[in-house]
């Protein structure tokens, strides 16, 4: 089904640096939301504290009616039990093979017996490509395989809530948009709530229903991917369309200097909106909305040439 | 400035804090079920392998040594016929569970240490602790348990090998007798110094066990990372280790009045 998760002025930081304050936002059930934002803006940071790995300053994350950032040990590791995360290296366990890997949950959590587990293993891996590398170990194999091993192993409890942290650091830009089509279709599938931490433009033109950009320590804009995309915000636009005009810097955030010097600089105009990228098993999407709906419904003309093509305003090449 | 000041000073007094937590967390561990045998078993085998051969090595010339220096001096006090005994006291109550100690942090507590930071860097231990499992539980515990297991037996051997080898050492190089050396074993030693000798064991293989579990999960910032807990736990649990002796010896012979012959 899917499950709400609400994030209310939720504040970090390490020792005197904020890492970023009162971020409020409430991720939808079941809809697919894409958090972005500049190198070393914290969004692996909040995806720890979305699953109490770290302890937020101030704030409270709400799942099912429980506070993720004050509740006792106990009931963060029967909350956990709904997620499933991908970490960024795949976070798999050194010591066994990628079968044990993926069974390890179902082994520690449920008393399934060995044949019933290897069906649901089996199953999972068959999802993510990976029949016939059972019995390697992780250190034998790519990246990109253990990336998949993760995500294998992060849905074998079948979650309510699934997280990615950058599924697409290391991995090359088919396997990128392979995964892109995996997340979309799982989405149909299962049903569950994702959250995907990137700084991949084109998976985030594309994929979500929901986008967040976290900016100079704050949540500068979080709402539908139409919203974001068709946004003037001079950060949102700058971000969005990996522009060298804007406020953002090599640095966290340009001098004045240099904001003056490109003050009379013409913007490039927004490239159009793609198409968001269907499911291809067939299964409608329940938060997929129409192309173009919250523009009508907001009154916003989206830049010319939107919702043409799955690829508009895409990276040449993606 | 000075509450910087301060926070520096007072760091490692909440390190100590959060290693006392830490192993508080894990004393909490010791009795939530289910207990992982395979782990404990798995642990317990793989500590022994490393530190057993080193352990034995360790111990002849350790119980040579005492054997020598007691062995001369005794003789100056005209005593030699007490030999065996001062040698059996030195070796059981001090040398067997100190040399246990620091094989089981050598070996024994630096494995330990590389191997959950190890993980923690890989992130395994956030994944595990995602999948709803807690790493002191799983991990700690059992590493705990058979550390102590392991520090147990080791002080037995190291206790039979060192009094072996300061017997050959007294017989072959101190011109002793056989019989005088073993006749004179139960003169001043008795049975609580072995108790005392594994109780300190037992200690030694927790605090052992527990700080190198500690740094290794709070290893940070890569494979440096890792070296600098390893690092880190050997010489705070040798530290540790001899404070604790102190204390346990002075408890001891406060408390047990010696054998007199």
């Amino acid at each position: 089904m899917g499950v709400e998760i609400k994030i209310d002025g939720l504040t970090k930081s390490f020792g005197k640096q904020l890492i970023w304050g009162d971020v409020t936002l409430t991720v939808p059930a079941g809809e697919i939301c894409v958090m972005l934002g500049p190198s070393g803006t914290g969004k692996s940071v909040l995806l720890k504290t979305l699953i109490g790995l770290i302890k937020p300053d101030r704030g409270s994350v709400v799942i099912e009616g429980t506070d993720i950032a004050s509740c006792s040990e106990k009931d963060l590791y029967e909350i956990r039990k709904l997620f499933g995360v991908l970490f960024q290296d795949g976070a798999m366990f050194g010591s066994m093979n990628l079968y044990d890997n993926v069974a390890f949950p179902l082994r520690e959590h449920t008393r399934k017996s060995e044949s019933e587990i290897r069906s649901i293993v089996m199953e999972k891996m068959d999802l993510v490509g990976l029949i016939g590398a059972e019995t390697k170990l992780p250190g034998e194999i790519s990246g990109g395989m253990r990336k998949r091993a993760g995500l294998a192993r992060a849905l074998v409890l079948d979650p309510e809530i699934v997280l990615f942290d950058e599924p697409d650091s290391g991995l090359d830009p088919v396997r990128t948009s392979f995964l892109n089509q995996l997340i979309v279709d799982l989405n149909a599938q299962i049903d569950a709530t994702f959250v995907i931490v990137t700084h991949d433009i084109n998976s985030c033109r594309t994929v979500p229903d929901n986008i967040g950009l976290l900016y100079h320590k704050h949540l500068a804009m979080f709402g539908p991917r139409e919203m974001l995309l068709s946004s003037e915000e001079p950060v949102v636009r700058q971000f969005l369309n990996a522009q060298r005009v804007g406020p953002i810097g090599m640095s966290e955030e340009k001098d004045a200097d240099e904001l003056a010097a490109e003050a009379d600089q013409e913007l490039p105009p927004l490239p159009p909106i793609p198409l968001q990228l269907e499911p291809s098993n067939g299964i409608p999407r329940r938060a997929q909305r129409p192309p173009g709906e919250w523009c009508r419904l907001n009154g916003v003309t989206p830049p010319p040439g939107s919702f043409q093509s799955a690829n508009a305003g895409l990276a040449p090449g993606a | 400035m000075a509450s910087l000041t301060a926070s520096r000073a007072l760091a490692p007094i909440g390190t100590a804090g959060k290693l006392f937590a830490f192993a508080l967390d894990v004393g909490a561990g010791l009795f939530r079920r289910p207990f992982q045998l395979r782990e404990f078993l798995q642990q317990a085998w793989f500590i022994a392998s490393v530190t057993i051969i080193p352990t034995a090595l360790v111990a002849i010339p350790f119980g040579a040594v005492i054997a020598l220096q007691v062995g001369g001096l005794i003789k100056q006090f005209g005593a030699q016929s007490f030999t065996g005994s001062a040698s059996v006291l030195a070796v059981v109550q001090q040398a067997a569970p100190i040399g246990t100690a620091l094989l089981i942090a050598g070996a024994g507590g630096s494995a330990i240490a590389a191997d959950l930071g190890a993980r923690k860097i890989r992130e395994e231990l956030d994944a595990m602790m995602v999948l709803g499992i807690d790493p002191i539980q799983r991990l700690v515990v059992p590493r705990v348990l058979a550390c102590m297991l392991v520090a147990f037996f080791l002080n037995g051997m190291v206790s039979v090998v060192g009094v072996a080898g300061g017997y050959v050492f007294n017989v072959v190089l101190q011109d002793g007798t056989p019989g005088a050396y073993l006749a004179s074993f139960t003169a001043l030693a008795q049975l609580p110094d072995i108790w005392i000798g594994l109780i300190k064991a037992l200690v030694f293989g927790l605090i052992a066990a527990i700080v190198a579990s500690f740094k290794g999960m709070n290893a940070g910032g890569g494979p440096k990372g890792v070296g600098d807990a390893v690092n880190e736990s050997v010489v705070i649990t040798f530290l540790l280790l001899f404070v604790a002796n102190f204390v346990l010896s002075m408890i001891y012979l406060q408390v047990v009045p010696p054998k007199t012959g």
